[in-house]
């Protein structure tokens, strides 16, 4: 079912044509009000009037996320405070989370994306949604919970956690959209088979799964395991939140980019040169229609392919394929972004320890473990077993306070870790194997 | 009064611990008293041994994480209640025990008993004024 049958079926002029309008206001206003973009536009010497056409969007600068750091929490905002009625953040990578703001049409057209996310998923009106993205700064629980009530569906806000009541209530309520995190999906039915209970027995049709990368194995394990469609939606907070693009349930095959509301670049990740369709790269946002935080050619790190052959489901939008990495190193733990540099920065800060570790990521339990494995030192070396547990504790404590994610430190030997020629290895993702 | 032991760090696993006997065997270190504590991770290898300079440097350079400790020796007679005298006197004056092992040299003779204690001045002059045998490092080193 297509929410907004106007604007998803557009045949491909009269959706350019709207892109373009709406990319040549933008450029105005951001170099008008936001004070990094007039910088970067003219230290490449481009002015607003300079876009013509949609590949004009390629003499625009990129947008990093150290930019977003540099001006934090509201130097990338292109509206006074006044306007704006919402703050997001995302977990930081020096301990600064990514601060975004929506005026109130935002959170509107927020709502109205979601709404077209949920539909696509095969969602619909009296539908019950049993909505367990984390609520709070994170953009996963209330992007749902509007997108739901748009739509005109009931919604339960039971947010992440205390999964046996997620049971009972599921058991109670007879909610019919499921909405988590895959791997959250895949934890509940087992919490649900240790309580007695065949997950495909409640009343659920669809799952709308995202917040962290997951494979075609996984979503035929939670297909059959929960007995409904598992469908894969993308977004991120810096561009929206959820409600960038969706997969539809008729074709489950690449996401629907809404690009009525944002153009979708691929550019090769080492020399930033666009890439046409079909060839895998860099993922590279540019939100059209956003009014208090607009981004022009945010690099995602999102390592994806666009397609636009037709689709079955008649939607003229672009589809993206699923992520199938990053350009740099950074690693999702239970939706927490972490980046091997920032575990660095911690055992660096100690002084007791050797700066040699190695990420171990796996899945347990379908949960996602992070075990760091750090050379002993000196400096941390003791004759007392609890002094070294006392240690291993508090770089434990030191990472949760840092990036909210809990880990298991393990001491190891001298020279235990591989030392690799060049860039060492870092990281060790055994969830790639699964 | 007090004795020098080295600790070493030791993953738990396969190997390790004979890894650490062959470093000191071909420095030509003999081991005079050892104990291993072990967690589910790792283990701690404490060793009294005959040249901690030569031991230590040996460890090193076979890429080990070497500590010193200060502990303290003690003979008693091997028979029993010899142990429990000395902790009665610690304990009634409430000096900690961090750990401790033991070695009997020849059955029926001597035992020497190894001690770690947080607060090492007290726990020697608490031995020695009750009359404790504690031994200096040189002569345990050349047991």
């Amino acid at each position: 079912m297509i929410y907004d049958e106007e604007y998803e079926t557009l045949p491909r002029e009269a959706l350019e044509a709207i892109q373009l309008k709406r990319l040549k206001n933008l450029v105005e206003k951001v170099y008008a009000t936001v004070p990094f973009y007039k910088r970067k536009f003219d230290e490449r010497g481009v002015k607003p009037g300079d876009i013509k056409s949609l590949e004009d969007l390629s003499k625009l600068p990129f947008t990093m996320k150290q930019d977003l750091r540099d001006n934090y929490p509201f130097g990338m905002f292109a509206m006074p405070m006044e306007s704006v009625v919402r703050i997001h953040a995302s977990s930081g990578t020096t301990g600064k989370p990514t601060v975004v703001g929506y005026t109130r049409r935002d959170i509107d057209t927020w709502a109205c994306l979601m709404a077209r996310t949920l539909s696509a998923a095969g969602a619909h009106k009296g539908d019950i949604v049993h909505n367990a993205y984390g609520y709070g700064l994170f953009t996963g629980g209330l992007g749902f919970h509007y997108g739901a009530e748009r739509l005109g569906a009931s919604v339960i806000p039971v947010s992440g956690g205390n999964t046996k009541r997620q049971i009972l209530l599921m058991r109670d309520f007879a909610p019919t959209v499921l909405t988590c995190t895959p791997s959250y999906a895949l934890h509940l039915a087992d919490v649900a088979a240790e309580e007695g209970l065949d997950f495909r027995t409640l009343s659920f049709r669809v799952a709308v799964c995202g917040a962290e990368p997951w494979t075609e194995n996984m979503r035929k394990e939670i297909e059959n395991k929960l007995g409904l469609d598992a469908v894969d939606i993308y977004g991120l907070s810096e561009v929206m939140g959820p409600g960038v693009s969706v997969e539809c349930v008729e074709a489950k095959n690449g996401l629907h980019v809404f690009e009525d509301h944002f153009i979708p670049e691929i550019i090769n990740p080492d020399t930033g040169e666009p890439l046409p369709y079909g060839k895998p790269g860099e993922l590279v946002f540019t939100t059209l229609t956003k009014e208090a935080f607009p981004l022009i050619r945010y690099r995602t790190r999102d390592l994806s392919v666009l397609h636009h052959e037709p689709c079955r489901c008649g939607r003229t939008l672009v589809r993206m394929g699923r992520i199938q990495g990053r350009s740099d190193d950074m690693l999702i733990i239970r939706g927490v972004n972490v980046f091997p540099s920032q575990i660095e920065s911690v055992l660096m800060a100690r002084k007791d320890v050797a700066p040699h570790y190695v990420l171990i990521v796996d899945r347990k339990d379908r949960m996602d473990t992070l075990e760091i494995q750090v050379e002993v030192s000196e400096g941390v070396f003791s004759d007392e077993v609890k002094d070294l547990q006392h240690s291993e504790r508090q770089i434990e404590k030191d990472i949760k306070d840092l990036l909210g994610v809990s880990c298991k430190v393990r001491l190891v030997e001298p020279k235990s870790i591989k030392r690799s020629e060049g860039k060492a290895q870092r990281v060790i993702d055994n969830r790639k194997k699964q | 009064m007090r004795v020098e032991q080295i600790s070493i760090f030791l993953e738990n696993k396969a190997g390790r611990l004979a890894e650490v006997t062959r470093v000191l065997s071909a420095a030509g270190v003999n081991i005079r008293a050892l104990s291993l504590a072990d967690t589910s991770d790792f283990g701690i290898l404490r060793l009294i041994v005959s040249d901690n300079e030569k031991a230590t440097a040996a460890l090193k350079e076979g890429g080990f994480t070497v500590g010193k400790t200060d502990v303290v020796a003690v003979e008693v007679a091997d028979k029993p209640g010899g142990l429990s005298r000395i902790l009665d006197i610690l304990n009634k004056k409430n000096v900690n025990v961090e750990y401790m092992y033991a070695f009997v040299q020849h059955s029926g003779k001597d035992a020497v008993i190894i001690f770690r204690f947080d607060d090492i001045e007290t726990a020697i002059r608490l031995l020695q004024e009750n009359d404790v045998k504690v031994l200096d490092g040189k002569t345990v080193y050349r047991l």
